[in-house]
């Protein structure tokens, strides 16, 4: 890869807050211009603290973050000045106008006034209609998306999105992704946190995973979602019964509790597992698919943290 | 130097002001007229001349600087606790500016405000006395560094202050107790010996004293004195807001 290819590098950064926990352990990063980056990981697993860093909100304990060659403390005016931020809850004013609110923005980060630009990202967002609004006034979603444009007013080459779809409904959320996809063809590069493994799965272009503190992984989508697109059938035979040699090449593993576990992707396996099952003539008692949760994955992710 | 982002925060200080302007200039204006009507002319008709002026003329600079302090530590330090309290901060703390470029922007909005009551304060006396003022220019130079000085003052409030309570405990438990020991009332040559010398380290005393000074041209402490202790009140607000954005105290984790 390129060096000129990364517009962020974050490098052994580490945070312990002054009355709190480790909550960033020594996370390495480098992310390509213009992809898509999903951040995913359980509540307090440091997403949040990650990006704060990032965007100037929270000082490192250690380590260093190069934004588009510059790094974020000797030369944070023109590393800030690359970035929009989206934070996590809603921290607006609540009695300033939309289009106030965006205006301010955009002066804030150094950037000359531009009503045209300004008209067209609200349309995009659909807030032009609710540009004189006072933002207490709107609902919940929509408040989000004055977050949104309120980080998009500077122009940013890089926008970070704190679990944008947090409580926004189905349709909301597909807008967003459309919102996403065209900063993406303008060649914004942006990294998003989610709980959502559809969301990651539908935008991004690498998955990251943090869990308490480390970051797990970092793989290209495709592939992840192969591993976690994986499911199990789990089957209880009937009593004392073994398996039967004949289904010998499914490799099926048996479990603790005497059940057996067949890990499968594809549904033509399925098939003809279960017509082996079938003409084996064993007594199957019960019979379960589950798919892994993405706290599973987590778990064994964690497990095997060292290898990933 | 950002000045565009320092325009913005200006310009969106003064905007907010807009919305209650009304709220904030009647309520200064009741309240001087009402301690015209019952020092000036209720009891300061008793009252013989201070300092060779009648006592409701003297007390005017004091009235003033009484308001102007006030307003311009409530004003900046409701300016800068307001974002942190809604949580839109997180765009100033973001954004490519310095902290210089904050302060400038939000003590200078808060000291115009000031400035502005302050002006107001000085046409109503001017309704009820005839005000001469022996050093006009002076008069006003010394107005915009107290509504700057004092607005530095309620920033570091505005970023200490953890809630509402806090917020307004220190003008109501130190501002308003320097003010009506720093001299408002009565020249502090009235006061017992000891009590002049703690009156010294109260720096409301100087500003007052020089207040004082612009309008007739005599003042209770000497003047060089005066302005070099203003000055290092300032550059001891400066220091602690350059620390506390240094240190990111109660602003950045
Ligand atoms: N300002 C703070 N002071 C002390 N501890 C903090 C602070 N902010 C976060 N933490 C702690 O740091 C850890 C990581 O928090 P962080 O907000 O980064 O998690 P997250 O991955 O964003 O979680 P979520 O999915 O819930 O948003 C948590 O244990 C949290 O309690
Ligand atoms: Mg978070």
């Amino acid at each position: 890869m390129d060096d000129t290819d990364i517009i962020l590098s974050v490098d052994g950064v580490a945070k312990t807050y002054a009355d709190g926990p480790k909550a960033l352990d020594s996370v390495s990063l480098s992310i390509r211009r213009g992809e898509i980056l999903a951040l995913l990981g359980p509540n307090g697993a440091g997403k949040t603290t990650l990006i704060s860093i990032i965007c100037g909100l929270v000082s490192p304990s250690a380590g260093s973050v190069i934004v588009d060659g510059h790094d974020i403390v000797s030369d944070y005016r023109a590393a800030r000045a690359a970035i929009g931020l989206v934070p996590q809850e809603v921290q607006l004013e609540p009695f300033e106008k939309v289009l106030d609110a965006a205006r301010f923005s955009r002066g804030l980060f150094g950037k000359a006034r531009d009503d045209a630009y300004l008209q067209r990202m609200l349309t995009a967002l659909s807030l032009w209609d609710k540009r004189r609004s006072e933002v207490k006034a709107l609902s919940g979603g929509m408040k989000r998306r004055v977050l949104i444009a309120k980080a998009l007013a500077h122009e940013p080459r890089i926008l970070f999105l704190d679990e944008p779809t947090a409580g926004v409904d189905v349709e909301l959320r597909k807008d967003m992704w459309a919102v996403v996809e065209e900063l993406r063809s303008n060649g914004v590069t942006i990294i998003l946190t989610t709980h959502y493994i559809e969301e990651a799965e539908a935008i991004a272009d690498r998955v990251g995973i943090i869990s308490g503190g480390r970051l797990v992984l970092v793989e290209e989508k495709g592939s992840l979602m192969r591993r976690l697109g994986r499911r199990e059938l789990v089957l209880t035979l009937g009593d004392g019964e073994d398996l039967p040699p004949a289904l010998a090449r499914h490799g099926l593993s048996r479990s603790a509790d005497g059940t057996f576990v067949y890990t499968f992707t594809e549904e033509g396996s399925l098939a003809a597992l279960l017509a082996d099952l079938a003409a084996a003539g064993v007594t199957v008692r019960d019979l379960e698919t589950r798919r892994r949760s993405l706290e599973d994955i987590f778990v064994e992710l964690v497990k095997n943290g060292a290898d990933a | 130097m950002n000045w565009l982002a320092v325009w913005t925060i200006y310009r969106h200080e003064m905007m907010r002001a807009l919305r209650t302007m009304l709220q904030s200039l009647i309520s200064p204006v009741i309240t001087t007229s009402l301690y015209f009507v019952v020092f000036g002319t209720a009891i300061g008709s008793r009252i013989e001349q201070v300092e060779g002026v009648s006592y409701a003329t003297f007390i005017v600079p004091g009235l003033v600087m009484l308001t102007v302090l006030v307003q311009a530590v409530n004003n900046a330090s409701f300016g800068i606790f307001f974002p942190k309290f809604v949580g839109s901060i997180y765009e100033l703390l973001s954004a490519p500016v310095s902290y210089l470029e904050i302060v400038i922007g939000f003590v200078g909005a808060a000291a115009t405000k000031s400035f502005i009551v302050g002006s107001v304060i000085l046409i109503t006396a001017s309704v009820f006395l005839e005000l001469h003022v022996a050093h006009p220019v002076m008069m006003f130079v010394m107005l915009a560094v107290t509504c700057v000085v004092f607005s530095l003052f309620g920033f570091i409030i505005g970023i200490w202050a953890r809630n509402f309570e806090q917020l307004q405990l220190v003008p109501l438990l130190i501002i308003t107790p320097l003010v009506f020991l720093g001299g408002s009332f009565y020249s502090i040559s009235m006061l017992p010996p000891a009590w002049q010398t703690v009156t010294f380290f109260n720096p409301v005393v100087y500003l007052i004293s020089t207040y004082r000074w612009t309008f007739f041209g005599e003042a209770d402490v000497s003047l060089p004195f005066a302005l070099a202790m203003i000055g290092l009140f300032a550059a001891v607000c400066l220091t602690v807001i350059w620390r506390m954005f240094r240190t990111g105290y109660r602003i950045r984790a």
